[in-house]
């Protein structure tokens, strides 16, 4: 390998922001705003603006653009407002790894192998879908099994239908919309399975994607095979008892030519893995300080590659930070370091970040695990506070300021969500 | 306007909760909406006199879901994203948009028209692709712009 080496192009940069969606642009953005000169984003796609570039509804932007946009729309503008001439934007090429120079390799079909050496790395590649191998569902193997993400970019992008009649399986929000889309599209949808008691997805999704046509939700009930050898030909759903498991004398027999896979979304984390960043088992995402550093120092993340949103306009501030944090990073004049870690307490699945410090205010994101109508959030005995609604699909936003937790110090502070009794 | 229940209401969503439901006068209709201003999704209901009018709006537990409720029942609408054939561009499909909610019961028929439009690159967002969509009034636009490239 040696050999070919000075023959390849080499380049060096402050900042190098892998994945250009709405992170990566955020990022890049954040790290010019905050000094940086010579930045780079990638993309593996032939554009930027990522994910949203497929998600033709509209629901993005309420907070960061102050109306509701389209996915298409939000990418555009945000490539408008974030994307300087002095930022260096290369599409169609994949970073695969660091090589032993500590410098990124880039496959470009244009430059063909690049060499990166960048003084900060944000990692800003976003998610993949959970697939069937992650449920383990018997049965046979056949043509028309997909993620609902593929179905959207065939539907949307290459304007390929997948079927005739389709059944979703799962009731994540990609499945809805998917469900809406696919009846515009003159395809039958029988039904949506979910296998636990309540949806996964937004009412709002519910309610305009499932209700408006009719489209029935089968929660507790679950798809127990395919049928069919090249294509599919059906699937057999049962209701599923108290402890999940099929029942499987209530079983039926349901047509159809097409299955779609909405069972969830988990952080791309392979390049954060390969660095040597430590991973949360829980989020699946590298674990980040406060400004948005991974445990390899002078790598950075953001975006759904930490941890999976549900609004686009929380990965632009999330991403921002780890943006401006990257340049500080090269430039000087970095925060001091955390002096608290966050231990995810009752009914709290996770927080990002992963340690905080008291010296200045935080954006904490969580998520709990159970739903409930009225809650404290409690951080530790330093503080709490009344929250309203909560549930699993909805992340839960806290600012955590430093008069919270004066007199407080340990080095790690619980965070619970529990019930509050009306008053 | 009468039937309004004074709900102790903060104005904000999850504010106050309802109460179980009243007595329906004979002849009133009720009709139930589930409102999708928060993630409460509380259960909406509007009560209808025999000669269609609004007599009472229960269930919301802020104004949000009062507002939703009433134009819900009378006028529902939708914004309408879907796509449309586009030639000369990188991909062959263009995402558009109802530039302002259009009348539900006129989704699926402005799908069908849009299934018959077909544009040419270079688009711009905003771009009008259809105008007056079935006379209602309201634009489709483009989502998004498409460069015209050498294929197609
Ligand atoms: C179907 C769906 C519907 C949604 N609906 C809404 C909604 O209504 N409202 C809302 O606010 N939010 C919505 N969201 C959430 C929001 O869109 C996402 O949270 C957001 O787009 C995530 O941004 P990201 O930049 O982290 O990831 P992405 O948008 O996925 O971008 C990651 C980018 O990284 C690139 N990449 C990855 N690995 C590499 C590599 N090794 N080399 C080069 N490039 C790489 C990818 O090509 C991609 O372009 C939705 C999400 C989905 C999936
Ligand atoms: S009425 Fe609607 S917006 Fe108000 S609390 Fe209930 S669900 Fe939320």
């Amino acid at each position: 390998m040696s050999a070919s080496r000075p023959a390849r192009p080499r380049r060096v940069y402050d900042v190098a922001v892998v994945g250009a969606g709405p992170a990566g642009m955020a990022a890049a953005a954040g790290a010019r705003q905050a000094g940086a000169e010579r930045v780079l984003l990638v993309d593996r796609e032939p554009e930027t603006g990522g994910i949203l570039n497929q998600c033709i509804h509209s629901g993005f932007g309420l907070h960061h653009f102050g109306e509701e946009l389209t996915g298409p729309e939000f990418a555009q503008r945000a490539f408008a407002e974030m994307v300087d001439d002095g930022l260096d934007v290369l599409t169609d090429s994949f970073v695969v790894d660091r090589d032993a120079d500590d410098e990124l390799s880039v496959m470009s079909a244009e430059h063909g192998v690049l060499r990166v050496a960048a003084g900060a790395i944000v990692l800003a590649s976003g998610a993949r879908e959970r697939t069937r191998g992650a449920i383990r569902i018997p049965g046979s193997r056949p043509a028309g099994v997909m993620t609902a993400g593929l179905a959207q970019h065939l539907v949307n992008v290459r304007g390929l239908l997948p079927g005739r009649r389709a059944v979703i399986l799962g009731s994540g929000d990609i499945g809805l919309i998917m469900a809406r889309r696919l009846t515009l599209e003159g395809i039958e949808v029988a039904g949506v399975f979910e296998l636990l008691a309540h949806a996964n997805g937004l009412t709002r999704n519910i309610v305009e994607c499932l209700d408006d046509f009719d489209i029935p939700l089968h929660l507790s009930t679950t798809v127990v095979e395919v049928h069919g050898r090249d294509r599919v030909e059906g699937v057999t759903v049962a209701p599923v008892g108290p402890g999940l498991e099929p029942l499987l004398d209530r079983a039926r027999f349901v047509p159809c030519d097409t299955v779609l896979l909405s069972i969830g979304l988990l952080p791309e984390a392979e390049l954060a893995r390969s660095l040597g960043a430590r991973i949360d088992p829980v989020t699946r995402g590298p674990v980040v300080s406060s400004t948005m550093e991974t445990t390899r120092p002078g790598v950075f993340a953001a975006g759904n590659s930490v941890h999976i949103h549900d609004l686009v306009d929380f990965v632009v501030e999330e991403a921002q930070l780890a943006g401006r944090s990257a340049a500080a990073h090269v430039l000087g004049g970095s925060a001091p370091r955390d002096n608290v870690t966050l231990v995810p307490g009752e009914n709290v699945r996770y927080c990002v970040p992963h340690t905080i410090s008291t010296d200045r205010e935080h954006t904490v994101y969580l998520r709990v695990r159970r739903p409930l109508e009225r809650s404290w959030l409690r951080l530790g005995d330093a503080y709490e506070k009344r929250l309203r609604y909560v549930v699993p699909a909805e992340m839960v936003t806290v600012k955590v300021r430093p008069r919270f937790l004066e007199g407080f110090s340990s080095e790690a502070l619980r965070v619970d969500v529990v019930p509050r009794e009306e008053g | 306007m009468s039937g309004l229940r004074p709900t102790g209401d903060t104005g904000e969503p999850g504010g106050a909760t309802p109460d179980d439901g009243p007595v329906v006068d004979a002849g009133h209709e009720v009709t139930t909406y589930l409102c999708i201003g928060c993630p409460l999704g509380c259960r909406l209901e509007v009560e209808e006199s025999a000669e269609h009018e609004i007599v009472e709006v229960r269930g919301f537990s802020c104004r949000r879901g009062e507002r939703f409720a009433r134009q819900e029942h009378t006028d529902p609408r939708r914004t309408v994203t879907t796509t449309v054939a586009v030639t000369g561009a990188r991909i062959p499909r263009l995402p558009v948009r109802t530039a302002a909610p259009l009348p539900k019961g006129l989704v699926r028929a402005l799908c069908d028209r849009l299934a018959s439009v077909r544009v040419a690159a270079p688009v711009r967002r905003g771009e009008v692709v259809l105008a007056d969509a079935l006379g209602s009034g309201i634009d489709v636009v483009a989502s998004r712009d498409l460069d015209r490239t050498d294929a197609g």
